[in-house]
């Protein structure tokens, strides 16, 4: 059982064996079971988190081909279910949402009332989490729920929600989940844990529960056991992907030299490249800031207050009365690599990065954020050698 | 997040451009309770919510806030009037250090709207007088017309146990008091700067320049506290707009002991 991150297994069972045709039973169990089925699909050229209502809808026979600034889909010649890496979207969108009402108000006569929405949020199922994603939920809850103040709309969907992670076997061209330490194998909680074995003409799943209602949804599969054989052809493709990393990173030491280097050249050389657009934040699953504004009715006794996505890329992001605080780009930058890789640990005791890749695939200049930190980090010695490298 | 709802019970003008809101809780229930130093997320229906720190007696019956209209939100919230409905959401942030600061003298620097967040240690440093020793209070405006809450502190200026220094950056003729910046004050401050503890509210390089002139007196770092401000939307950890360093101000914050912030008050743009 060493495939599937086993720490959090309720008992010792074997994962289960499933043939790839037969996935959709998983999702239509789930939806039985009252779970809106989100999952990958193909749109517009890209792979995308979206509501999945069969396994139909997933990106049947097709990968992802990344690298800076450029993203694109084939079709493998095969049938595979899940051989792709980072999907365009994060999961943040769902538990997260990039708009969000957070309250109405009504003004009648000179008094006020203020309501916020009291619907039942929805209830997901999230099927295909890679390990990186599954990692960078982890890190949201941090943000949202697990500080002294709690994000209610957020706790309520992810409390909910239900997790199929996957190990991963196809790294693109972006990705270093292996020097985040956050990939390619699973090792959060998540209720299911799926493999796929695609190769040397084998192609089948298994699925392991990481929790209870995992387990509930296993039972009602009623598929046999994995051989130990089928267990470790599964676990030698995800042993493959570990070392088929598209890019990595030496994250020795990076805090430190983030924290030391606010003068360094480098953000100067990064922010002539640089169009603070932002793209990186809006596609990286951990970026969380957001802002707020009011939408009001045209008769003006009525408001909405609604909550949006924001990048700290944007010059209004600082915005103190008399001007931005950050207002050059290369500072902008700068915010934004060192928050990642560097206060990120002062404030949630781990980085802010999982590797993912999707801020160097979606960045339209195609700035590699593992460049531009390991060029920082050279330029600070390491405790113990003899003196500054260089670039 | 959602606010509760306030009537503005009365309106100060202080001057041209800063007023004073008293708020009680349209519900008729008790206002929030605050530690001085601490904020509140003031909405005003329609337009938006920015922070204000609370400058009134911790102890007193309504909340108040006082606010120098400079942009959007503050121009429309200078507008309200008695019977108005605002939004407050809090209190929010960590106060100044009035406990830890307990047995100590206490130097109190306030540059233009920087006094009004310095104010409720005011009211509870007298009202336990006994608890702390010399007291200084150095405030500076631009010129006398902008001298906040001027009745309360000639009467504060009347007293025996509280030492009180006024400039203004630019002088009028009537204005027969001391003109030049605030730092300009300190030097000749009555206080033990081995021990003094040092509170400082007002635009960032005023901070910077009193804490260095209060380093240069002697005063330990980590006996200085500032209050910082950053862009705010929600006040609790979850917007990122705050983040000045590691240090989320809303949270952590807005008041800092200077030793944990004196590096990157130093930075540029950070
Ligand atoms: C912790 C804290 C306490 C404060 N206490 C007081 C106080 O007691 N009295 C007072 O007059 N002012 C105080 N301020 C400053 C006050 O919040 C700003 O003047 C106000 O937000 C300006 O909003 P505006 O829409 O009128 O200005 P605009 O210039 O139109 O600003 C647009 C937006 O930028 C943001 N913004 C602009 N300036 C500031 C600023 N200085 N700080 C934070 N956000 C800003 C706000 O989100 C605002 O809505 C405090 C700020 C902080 C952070
Ligand atoms: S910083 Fe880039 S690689 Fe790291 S988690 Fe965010 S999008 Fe992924
Ligand atoms: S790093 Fe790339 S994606 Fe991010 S703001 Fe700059 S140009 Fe846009
Ligand atoms: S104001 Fe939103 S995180 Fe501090």
């Amino acid at each position: 059982m060493t495939t599937q991150g086993a720490a959090q297994q309720p008992d010792a069972r074997p994962p289960a064996f499933l043939e790839p045709e037969h996935f959709d039973d998983v999702i239509q169990i789930l939806r039985r079971r009252g779970y809106r089925t989100i999952g990958p699909t193909r749109r517009d050229g890209a792979i995308v988190y979206d509501e999945i209502e069969s396994a139909q809808d997933l990106p049947v026979g097709w990968t992802d081909e990344q690298s800076p600034g450029r993203y694109r889909v084939r079709p493998r010649g095969d049938h595979a279910l899940f051989a792709y890496a980072s999907a365009a979207h994060a999961w943040k969108r769902f538990l997260h949402p990039p708009n969000l009402q957070l309250w109405r108000a009504q003004r009648t006569n000179g008094h006020v009332e203020l309501v916020a929405d009291s619907a039942p949020p929805p209830r997901y199922a999230f099927v295909g989490v890679r390990a990186c994603d599954l990692e960078a939920i982890r890190r949201l809850d941090q943000v949202m729920m697990d500080g002294p103040y709690v994000d209610h709309v957020y706790r309520a969907l992810r409390r909910d929600a239900f997790l199929v992670a996957v190990n991963c076997c196809d790294p693109s061209g972006t990705c270093f989940c292996v020097s985040m330490g956050t990939g390619p194998r699973v090792t959060g909680l998540a209720d299911l844990v799926l493999t796929e074995m695609v190769g040397a003409g084998r192609h089948f799943l298994t699925l392991a529960a990481g929790t209870a209602s995992g387990q509930e949804v296993l039972d009602e599969l009623g598929r046999r056991a994995a051989t130990d054989e089928e267990c470790r052809l599964a676990d030698a493709s995800v042993e493959a992907a570990a070392q088929n990393m598209g890019r990595s990173l030496a994250v020795d030491g990076l805090r430190e030299a983030l924290a030391n280097s606010p003068e360094h050249p480098r953000w100067e050389h990064v922010s002539k490249r640089c169009l603070t657009c932002g793209s990186c934040t809006l596609s990286c699953p951990t970026c969380f800031c957001s802002t707020v504004e009011d939408v009001t009715a045209l008769r003006g006794d009525a408001t909405e207050r609604r909550r949006l996505w924001d990048t700290c890329f944007s010059v209004e992001f600082s915005y103190l009365h008399g001007g931005s605080v950050r207002l050059s780009p290369r500072s902008r930058y700068r915010q934004w690599l060192t928050h990642k890789f560097s206060t990120w640990h002062d404030q949630f005791g781990v980085g802010g990065c999982v590797g993912c890749g999707r801020c160097i695939t979606w960045c339209p200049v195609g700035i590699d954020v593992t460049e531009e930190a390991s060029v920082i980090r050279q330029a600070v010695p390491l405790p113990g050698s003899t003196g500054p490298m260089t670039e | 997040m959602v606010p509760e709802l306030y009537r503005v019970q009365r309106v100060r003008q202080e001057t041209h451009d800063t007023f004073t809101l008293e708020l009680r809780p349209q519900s008729g229930a008790a206002r929030l309770t605050f530690k001085p130093g601490q904020f509140n997320m003031l909405y005003i229906f329609g337009t938006g919510e920015v922070p204000i720190s609370v400058s009134g007696n911790p102890t007193g019956a309504t909340l108040v806030h006082t606010t120098r209209a400079v942009g959007r939100v503050t121009h429309v919230m200078s507008r309200l009037r008695a019977g108005d409905v605002i939004g407050v959401r809090g209190p929010f942030g960590a106060p100044w250090p009035i406990d830890l600061a307990r047995g100590h003298d206490l130097v109190i620097v306030a540059g233009g709207i920087g006094l009004p967040p310095l104010r409720p240690v005011i009211y509870h440093v007298l009202a336990h007088r006994g608890d702390y020793g010399r007291v200084v209070l150095l405030y500076g405006t631009r010129t006398p017309e902008d001298i906040l809450f001027r009745a309360e502190l000639e009467r504060w200026r009347a007293r025996f146990d509280l030492e009180l220094h006024v400039t203004v950056d630019r002088g009028t003729p009537s204005w027969h008091g001391n003109v030049g910046v605030v730092t300009s004050l300190i030097p000749k401050a009555p206080f033990d700067a081995r021990s003094a503890f040092a509170m400082i509210c007002g635009p960032e390089v005023m901070i910077r320049f009193t804490a260095m002139e209060l380093e240069r007196r002697g005063v330990g770092t980590d006996h200085i506290y500032v209050s910082l401000e950053r862009n705010m939307k929600c006040a609790v950890g979850f917007c990122g707009h705050c983040q000045f360093g590691p240090h989320f101000v809303c949270r952590e914050g807005p008041v800092f002991a200077y030793d944990r912030v004196e590096d990157l008050v130093h930075r540029w743009e950070v």
